[in-house]
């Protein structure tokens, strides 16, 4: 199991020091503790070694409180880990989010209600220095891709909350960033809306090759969008297991694939603790045929 | 009235009725003005039921008719009194909102300036009256306006500061993801968020300022201002003269924080309405 071999000396594993060169995120031991030395103190991740490609979607899955949310927040610079070390397209997760190399959606919509719809998505565009007619037009693409053109000049407050958790995506995509770090963002959409929106994820990061890392609930969700899906157990966070789902590009038949049903069903063994290391095994050799591009990565977990 | 959706998985957006304007609803109108009416007839029958004597309550006829009577010595206090009130109020308004942005960039200036304001606001401020007389002088209303100003520093301080920092944690790691800085976040982000704030406690520091000001005069001070009117009256056995002086205290004050409601008005189109009546 990854998440307990420590300590192991940096760069002698060929496997990792090849994906730290080629990925676009690298999660190396990475501890996070709460409250250190306290009562109340939480040992949220432990020993988190993780390397993502560019170009692919990973999703995060496991219990609440599992840490997976930390994970991606360490990720984000907006936490500073306790122990290890964060790389992003080659930098530090600091100097990264200075350079606006990720766009974030949270689980929160956190729109501003004193700004429109469409300001609020252009907030990031105004920052970037967009001009206004550019911005302007930025934002009309994106709230029809969301789906509500005709809201942008409602206030936030006048939307539901599905409607708005949309409005904070789009604006997560509108500097169209490199990479998207996404925490359950959908989890306030309906079913249909929810599905044409991991359907445009699942393009967006094809067509544009953006990196996508995917904190979720929903065990299908996280199969149908997904290259891996990395399964975490609480208490203290770690990874107990990478699935590699060999799907090829998701359709609207994706979802009645058997072989989504088995995917589904790994990740369900995973949660449950039934498959570990091992298993992890077996089912990156099944998808290695599937999905090369996968396999390089998730090659790597020792 | 509109209520704003909260979650939930509806996609019916729920849209705020711009109808007509809240003074133009007679189910918003008419309640009020019939108990005022109502109160205004009773107080007068009692009075004339019960032969309550004038120097422990006039009729509202009778202040009405000193009102209309001492029309010249009240609009020459009023504006005496008015100016003393807001002048001390804008004072204190800057006064205060400079210290919360302070409080909001600094812990430490917080930590300083928080419980010195506390300090402030448990003082009996008007107490201190006397004490400025002989600071300031007795005749410029300079006296007068520090009492306001000390008044109207407190809410308006930690109203502000609350609204600085009391912001959703998702809209500052927002910023942070943005890589934005102190200055951006606080234009964008803080400032916005106090605003709402800020005009509550607005509201309550101009009725405080109106109040401050008037009990001031009665320690002192130039002539002819609304609270000399009432305390020379009520030494005179002028009751209906000194509840006259009253009444245009009171329309002072409401004035005062019509004003400040408009401005808010203005100010805030954007925001979430707080109640349905907007």
């Amino acid at each position: 199991m990854t998440a307990t071999s420590r300590p192991a000396p940096a760069g002698t594993d060929p496997a990792t020091t090849q994906a730290t060169t080629a990925a676009a995120i690298t999660v190396t031991r990475v501890d996070q503790v709460f409250n250190a030395g306290r009562s109340n103190q939480v040992e949220a991740l432990r020993g988190i070694d993780l390397a993502i490609a560019p170009g692919e979607l990973v999703s995060l899955i496991g219990p609440s409180g599992c840490g997976k949310s930390t994970l991606l927040r360490v990720v984000a610079d907006l936490v500073e880990p306790t122990g290890g070390t964060v790389t992003v397209n080659g930098k530090s997760a600091r100097q990264a989010r200075i350079d606006q190399d990720y766009g974030m959606a949270f689980q929160q919509a956190g729109l501003f209600d004193w700004r429109s719809v469409a300001q609020n998505i252009e907030l990031p565009l105004e920052l970037a220095g967009w001009d206004r007619t550019r911005r302007r037009a930025r934002s009309r693409q994106l709230l029809e891709l969301v789906r509500l053109g005709e809201f942008a000049d409602h206030r936030p407050w006048e939307l539901s909350g599905g409607m708005q958790q949309r409005v904070a995506i789009a604006r997560a995509l509108a500097v169209e960033p490199p990479i998207l770090l996404m925490d359950e963002p959908f989890g306030a959409l309906d079913e249909m809306t929810r599905e044409h929106m991991q359907a445009e994820l699942v393009r967006i990061s094809a067509e544009t090759g953006t990196t996508v890392v995917f904190v979720t609930h929903s065990i299908p969700e996280a199969v149908f969008l997904s290259r891996r899906v990395v399964v975490m157990s609480a208490r203290p966070g770690a990874i107990t297991h990478i699935a590699a789902i060999g799907l090829g590009a998701r359709t609207e038949d994706t979802r009645e694939d058997p072989a989504f049903f088995a995917a589904v069903t790994e990740v369900r063994e995973a949660l449950r603790g039934r498959i570990g290391a091992k298993a992890t095994a077996t089912a990156t050799a099944k998808a290695a045929d599937a999905d090369a591009d996968a396999t390089a990565i998730a090659g790597e977990e020792r | 009235m509109s209520t704003p959706t909260l979650g939930g998985g509806s996609s019916t957006p729920v849209v705020a009725t711009r109808g007509r304007p809240a003074w133009a609803r007679p189910a918003i109108v008419l309640p009020p003005v019939i108990v005022g009416v109502v109160g205004l007839v009773g107080w007068e029958l009692v009075v004339d039921v019960f032969h309550i004597q004038k120097f422990l309550l006039p009729k509202p006829s009778a202040i009405l008719d000193a009102f209309v009577e001492n029309r010249t010595a009240i609009w020459t206090g009023a504006r005496k009194t008015g100016w003393v009130a807001i002048s001390g109020l804008v004072v204190g308004v800057f006064v205060a909102v400079v210290a919360a942005l302070l409080c909001s960039r600094s812990k430490v200036l917080a930590g300083v300036l928080t419980p010195l304001a506390s300090a402030l606001a448990a003082t009996p401020i008007v107490a201190l009256a006397p004490v400025y007389f002989k600071w300031f002088g007795q005749v410029a209303p300079t006296a007068k306006q520090a009492v306001v100003v000390s008044v109207v520093v407190f809410p308006v301080l930690v109203g502000t500061a609350r609204g600085l920092l009391d912001c959703q944690a998702v809209h500052l790691e927002l910023m942070r993801t943005y890589a934005a800085g102190e200055w951006r976040t606080m234009r964008e982000v803080r400032v916005p968020n106090a605003l709402p704030f800020f005009f509550t406690s607005l509201k309550v520091a101009s009725s405080l300022a109106v109040i401050a000001a008037i009990v001031s005069e009665y320690f002192g001070g130039e002539q002819g201002t609304l609270g000399g009117v009432i305390t020379q009256s009520a030494g005179l056995s002028r009751y209906d003269r000194a509840w006259a002086a009253v009444l245009a205290a009171s329309i002072l004050g409401m004035g005062l924080y019509a004003l400040v409601s408009i401005i808010e008005r203005l100010a805030l189109p954007r925001h979430r309405p707080i109640l349905g009546v907007g």
